[in-house]
């Protein structure tokens, strides 16, 4: 069995240092918060305009000026504070969070990520993604490894509009934990189970094996 | 417009928005989501009949609440947003080619505002570079890196949200409802603005203020606010 998503979660909580600051992006990446090891210390940067983001609220404490970037209902710590957008992407452009984690539709071997829009499809828009990857220090993709249709999402070149050139570090997916460098794809850890050949039978990046 | 402290509150939405609407206006507009937005104001401009209308907003509400409800009497001709993915009433029109769309990364939407209101005609950002946010904008070297130009939005009108203002239009937020609101109050020729309480001047600590009232034209208090949440999340 390759990784499960909680093994993939748990892997990019590994990558947390302490006294990171650190965006989630919405879905999976989300989920990273439940795996942080408890003598790291990381502050939650939410872009709409929070830093030191709590768990979801009980049921009572739910209040509607109080929520995340997907716009579900949060809570606040001890050590949160509150700002405006402009001064939140200030602090995202200007390179004073440590990591971003967030999903991805394409990854390609240089780095480049696309994960905003398909031709063709309604487009949504891009929301933060953008400012995110262009300034965070590091940027982790979590994502599987294959798209529905079955093709590779590590690419040579990613076909889809990007959503920041050469951004990308580090991607993990249920195959493995991958850094980009020099072009290539460094293999760090294989999934639980998972050959050198079913990767490059399920990625079309050039891998390079440590 | 009188701006001496005192005269900035109004009674309701109506008669704070009295005289500032025109077909074709551009209207920035505060909030995240359903979150921090100016729901008496949306209302009071849908009930006016306003038309043609350029909006600024990261979001574009959801159906019935929010900018979406000035979707369905067909107001907005042009939006300028960083996501909005909520609203299919927005899906609709704009794949028909009723509705104008511009796409602003999140972060490039809060700066153009910003600049808007700070004086500073453009500036250049690394956010979008490489992508096809920067299309025929000038690029420029920097220390050996890239950026794009972005230039400033400004608007006719800025609808605000805040928690509390006192009678010279000064302003408290609360929480995430912060958000867009004061880049957005900045950028407007003129500024109106609804929160939930107003107190006389010096009644809120001077060194407590988030924004000072010079922003704000226009003041009320409104009443009920529905405040809807889009995803209400909770670990019980």
């Amino acid at each position: 069995m390759p990784w499960e998503r909680d093994d993939m979660c748990r892997r990019a909580a590994g990558e947390l240092e302490d006294g990171f600051y650190v965006n989630l992006g919405i879905g999976m990446p989300t989920l990273v918060a439940n795996f942080i090891p408890e003598d790291v210390s990381v502050t939650l940067q939410s872009e709409n305009g929070m830093l030191g983001m709590g768990p979801f609220p009980l049921h009572n404490e739910v209040d509607p000026d109080l929520i995340n970037a997907g716009k579900q209902t949060i809570t606040e710590l001890q050590e949160s504070s509150y700002f405006d957008s402009a001064t939140s992407f200030a602090m995202i452009r200007g390179g004073h969070i440590d990591m971003s984690i967030l999903g991805a539709l394409q990854v390609a071997q240089n780095g480049d990520l696309a994960n905003w829009m398909i031709p063709g499809k309604m487009v949504k828009g891009m929301g933060g993604a953008m400012d995110l990857v262009a300034g965070v220090k590091r940027v982790l993709v979590l994502m599987e490894h294959v798209a529905k249709d079955g093709s590779s999402k590590m690419l040579k070149a990613c076909t889809l509009p990007l959503t920041g050139a050469g951004v990308v570090d580090t991607v993990i997916t249920e195959l493995g934990m991958f850094r980009l460098r020099d072009n290539k794809v460094h293999v760090i850890e294989l999934g639980t189970g998972v050959t050198l050949d079913e990767l490059r039978a399920k990625t079309e990046a050039d891998i390079a094996v440590q | 417009m009188d701006r001496k402290a005192g005269k900035k509150v109004y009674a309701d939405a109506k008669s704070a928005l009295d005289g500032l609407l025109f077909d074709g206006m551009t209207i920035l507009a505060g909030g995240f989501g359903l979150c921090g937005i100016p729901e008496h104001m949306i209302l009071a401009i849908r009930a006016s009949g306003v038309k043609g209308l350029t909006v600024v907003s990261n979001n574009c509400g959801i159906d019935d609440f929010g900018l979406g409800l000035l979707l369905q009497t067909r107001q907005i001709k042009k939006m300028i947003s960083s996501y909005v993915g909520e609203n299919k009433t927005f899906e609709q029109q704009y794949l028909k080619g009723e509705l104008e769309l511009e796409f602003n990364p999140q972060g490039t939407l809060a700066e153009r505002l910003r600049a808007g209101g700070a004086g500073i005609p453009a500036f250049f950002t690394r956010t979008g570079v490489g992508t096809i946010i920067a299309d025929g904008k000038e690029a420029r070297e920097f220390d050996g890196q890239t950026y794009v130009m972005e230039k400033a939005l400004k608007g006719d009108l800025s609808i605000v949200k805040a928690w509390k203002a006192d009678t010279a239009g000064n302003l408290v937020f609360r929480k995430t409802a912060r958000n867009f609101n004061p880049p957005v109050a900045t950028a407007g020729k003129v500024c109106v603005v609804e929160v939930e309480h107003i107190v006389e001047a010096g009644q809120i600590d001077p060194d407590h203020m988030h924004l000072p009232g010079i922003y704000v034209d226009r003041v009320f208090k409104g009443d009920a606010f529905e405040k809807r949440v889009e995803r209400v999340t909770t670990r019980d």
